[in-house]
């Protein structure tokens, strides 16, 4: 488990060099075509994201559902609805859509999903419940 | 007097100083925070909520008498509102039973619904062997499906039944209520709203439906209405004699 660890994070590293690199002006062949974000900025400087956002998440679940802190800055339902691709408003389903993505690209099986819904609402029906996009 | 029936007493006599030390305090703290709670909650939801404090202490009182037989419109919201599918094979979730009781004497008959009871002292808090079954500071006794190994001990150690294990995969989870295979769950006195200032979805639906056998409020609030109903009428706790404390209590049983 822990060599997996930290065979994980080699490949993070890895991985954020690579979209550090594709970030450029030259488009770079590695590393996943993500969907792009419906709105921004996002809740830490990308190149953070990127890296910690295993830790964030982390945090603030507990702060949620231990302390009822609501919304917390770093919430999953949060990065649902930013990073759901525009066309069904997911963030699993195939190679391009953004954390299924990146995660089968870094060999990161991500299990969130089996209880969170990865669908964000459609844009007109949050607002129209009076929900506030975040 | 024997020297050691000497030194009993003398422990006889510390033991009582220590006592009314110990009632006196406990009476002025006791009237302190009383005193120290709102009396009225802030007006509209909140944007922001937590960390939530023990100052408050959520609460449901049921009143039997206004509770239909036959009437299921507080489970049926609960199953919307935390999209449950609502399929009653034995191993599907159950949030909230509707229960009938016959008193064979008289024949009287009686509702009401049974949901977990938010305990003060929790038993399956007292049993779970990783943490995942908790009670927030505000008395909502949660399960944190990210620790929870789906053992269910805390199903037995449950008196009121209340608590579900999820056998299959699930769909169709909303938002703000993720819930998946290999997990326990049960009622969560609807965390998801009462955290932005509203009020369980069984609560809200009996009162739509006219009936208001569902009260909800903070029992700490000594100007609450549910408060000012515990004082003026007879309630009940479940199986009181285990004194576990149960914030759900129930008028007319
Ligand atoms: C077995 C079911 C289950 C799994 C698997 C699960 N969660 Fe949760 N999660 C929940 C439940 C239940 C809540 C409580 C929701 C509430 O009270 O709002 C929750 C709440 C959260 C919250 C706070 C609410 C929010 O949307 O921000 C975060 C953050 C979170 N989970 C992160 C994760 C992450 C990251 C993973 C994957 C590593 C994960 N969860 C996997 C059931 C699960
Ligand atoms: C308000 C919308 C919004 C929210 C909420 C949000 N993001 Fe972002 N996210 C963005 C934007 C915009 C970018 C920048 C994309 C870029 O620069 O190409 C981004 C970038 C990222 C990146 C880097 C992507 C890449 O291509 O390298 C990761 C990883 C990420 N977000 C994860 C998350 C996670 C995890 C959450 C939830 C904790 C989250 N985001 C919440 C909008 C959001
Ligand atoms: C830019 C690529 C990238 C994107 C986009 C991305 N992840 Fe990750 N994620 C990773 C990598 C790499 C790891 C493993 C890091 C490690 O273990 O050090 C990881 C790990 C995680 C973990 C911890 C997994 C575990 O079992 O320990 C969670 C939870 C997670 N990601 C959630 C998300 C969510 C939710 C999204 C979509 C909002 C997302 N990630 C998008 C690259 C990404």
């Amino acid at each position: 488990m822990a060599a997996f660890r930290l065979a994980a994070r080699a490949a993070a590293a890895l991985l954020a060099a690579a979209l550090a690199l594709a970030a450029g002006p030259v488009a770079v062949a590695a590393g996943p075509k993500l969907d792009a974000p419906r709105s921004g900025p996002c809740v830490e400087d990308p190149k953070l994201m990127r890296r910690s956002h295993m830790e964030f998440l982390k945090h603030d679940r507990d702060d949620t559902v231990r302390r009822g802190v609501r919304p917390a800055k770093h919430s999953l339902a949060g990065c649902v609805s930013c990073h759901a691709s525009r066309a069904d408003d997911s963030v699993l389903g195939s190679d391009t859509h953004f954390c299924q993505g990146c995660h089968v690209y870094a060999a990161v099986k991500l299990d969130c999903f089996e209880c969170h819904t990865p669908k964000a609402r459609p844009a007109a029906v949050a607002s129209a419940a009076g929900e506030p996009l975040r | 007097m024997n020297p050691v029936d000497k030194r009993r007493r003398d422990f006889l006599g510390q033991a009582a100083v220590a006592a009314g030390a110990m009632i006196a305090p406990g009476v002025f703290l006791y009237d302190y925070a009383k005193a120290a709670a709102p009396a009225t909650p802030p007006a509209g939801p909140p944007a922001t909520s937590g960390p939530v404090s023990a100052k408050v202490r959520w609460g449901m009182l049921i009143d039997t008498t206004k509770c239909a037989s036959g009437c299921r419109e507080c489970v049926d919201a609960c199953n919307r509102e935390n999209g449950l599918p609502g399929t009653t094979r034995p191993t599907d979730s159950q949030w909230i039973r509707k229960v009938d009781l016959k008193d064979l004497r008289s024949g009287a008959t009686l509702s009401a619904p049974v949901m977990c009871q938010h305990c003060a002292e929790p038993p399956c808090v007292d049993v779970c062997p990783t943490g995942a079954s908790f009670k927030r500071a505000d008395g909502i006794v949660l399960v944190d499906r990210h620790t929870c190994i789906g053992c269910r001990y805390c199903m037995m150690a449950c008196p009121y039944k209340a608590r579900s294990f999820v056998h299959e995969p699930t769909t169709g989870q909303k938002t703000e209520v993720p819930r998946g295979k290999g997990c326990v769950e049960a009622c969560t006195l609807c965390v998801q709203r009462v955290d932005r200032g509203g009020r369980p979805a069984c609560a809200e639906s009996c009162e739509a439906a006219g009936h208001g056998a569902i009260l909800f409020g903070d029992l700490n609030d000594p100007q609450s209405e549910i408060s000012k109903r515990i004082r003026s009428v007879a309630t009940t706790q479940l199986r009181a004699d285990l004194r576990t404390d149960n914030g759900v209590r129930y008028q007319g049983l």
